[in-house]
């Protein structure tokens, strides 16, 4: 060929760094901001899993699906166990709740018997049932990856909203909040 | 030598003491570290639980992790198969709980196709502008 190439045009020099400086923004970005690394379960507006759990502690029942099923009121399931330092600090939070008389039923992750009785000794009980689940089967089914884990279900069964993590008292407000809202 | 091995000693006792302050002293479940007698299924487990996600322990999959609830994963998983469930169910069974995060098999959908069409958009626009260069010094 006679003709020789066409020069780049000028602002083709820039280009190179210009990728660079997206590229560095693009990692900050990814530095700066905090990943959210809770695992939403995908269960809410679904109805709750099958399961029977035999009594985690003598004095109260344990846990069905069925009981669930009876209508009546929303209420609170609070997964939790006597190890999971969390589950301590929002007791006080679930014994405002049950004071106010929204009805807590319980499952205890992974617990040996006579530790949950200690934890509820120690922190209060405000469960009216609690379900003991040795392997986390009815933990997995619901979708709930940690304790503690607090679930709003319905008078149908329906599973309407999870709150990962601890109650903290200024989330009081937003529990009842989502109570009532389960009422409709 | 006494001062250093009481330090020694306290070291070891702080190691051993802060992951169990927060884990469950629960024995694992049945198969959480036994494998299948089944050879064959015992591999269909391994394979789906390699590609599984700890939800405790995120980067890892559940047949990497000694988290309890890795270990209960594993342990539904081997008795599943065990009673004739298919991988891919059980896989789908978790997804429906956790979404696609649970699982570290890729899938096609609507978000996620532009990861596979554009290397090879990527590949074809390379080999193109590649042709048209060895084109042009051909005819030199």
């Amino acid at each position: 060929m006679s003709e020789t190439p066409k020069p780049a045009p000028r602002w083709a020099i820039w280009l190179p760094l210009g990728l660079f400086l997206g590229f560095v923004a693009l990692v900050l970005i990814g530095l700066l901001r905090p990943a959210d690394r809770e695992v939403a379960s995908a269960m809410i507006g679904k109805p709750l899993p099958q399961f029977d759990l035999p009594a985690a502690i003598p004095e109260k029942p344990g846990l069905a699906h069925n009981d669930f099923a009876a209508g009546g009121k929303p209420r609170l399931l609070n997964v939790f166990a006597s190890w999971c330092i969390p589950c301590a600090v929002e007791s006080p939070q679930l014994d405002q709740l049950a004071k106010m008389g929204v009805e807590i039923n319980g499952i205890a992750i992974r617990d040996h018997r006579e530790d949950v009785a200690a934890f509820l000794a120690r922190n209060g009980n405000p469960f009216t049932r609690i379900g003991a689940d040795d392997v986390s089967k009815v933990q997995l089914a619901m979708g709930s990856s940690g304790v503690p884990e607090t679930f709003v279900i319905d008078g149908k069964g329906v599973i309407r909203y999870q709150h990962i993590g601890e109650i903290r008292a200024d989330q009081l407000p937003l529990i009842l909040e989502k109570l009532k809202e389960a009422e409709q | 030598m006494t001062r250093w091995l009481c330090l020694l000693l306290l070291m070891l006792a702080g190691v051993g003491f802060g992951p169990l302050a927060a884990q469950d002293t629960m024995p694992p479940a049945p198969y959480a570290y036994r494998q299948l007698d089944d050879p064959a299924q015992e591999a269909k487990a391994q394979a789906l639980m390699e590609t599984l996600r700890c939800l405790k322990c995120q980067s890892q999959s559940i047949a990497d992790s000694d988290a309890p609830m890795a270990g209960d994963m594993r342990s539904q998983v081997r008795q599943r198969i065990a009673a004739g469930e298919e991988p891919e169910a059980i896989r789908a069974w978790l997804v429906e709980r956790y979404g696609d995060y649970v699982s570290y098999a890729p899938r096609v959908t609507a978000l996620t196709w532009p990861l596979f069409v554009i290397p090879v958009v990527l590949l074809v626009l390379a080999a193109l502008l590649l042709r048209r260069r060895f084109q042009k010094g051909q005819g030199e």
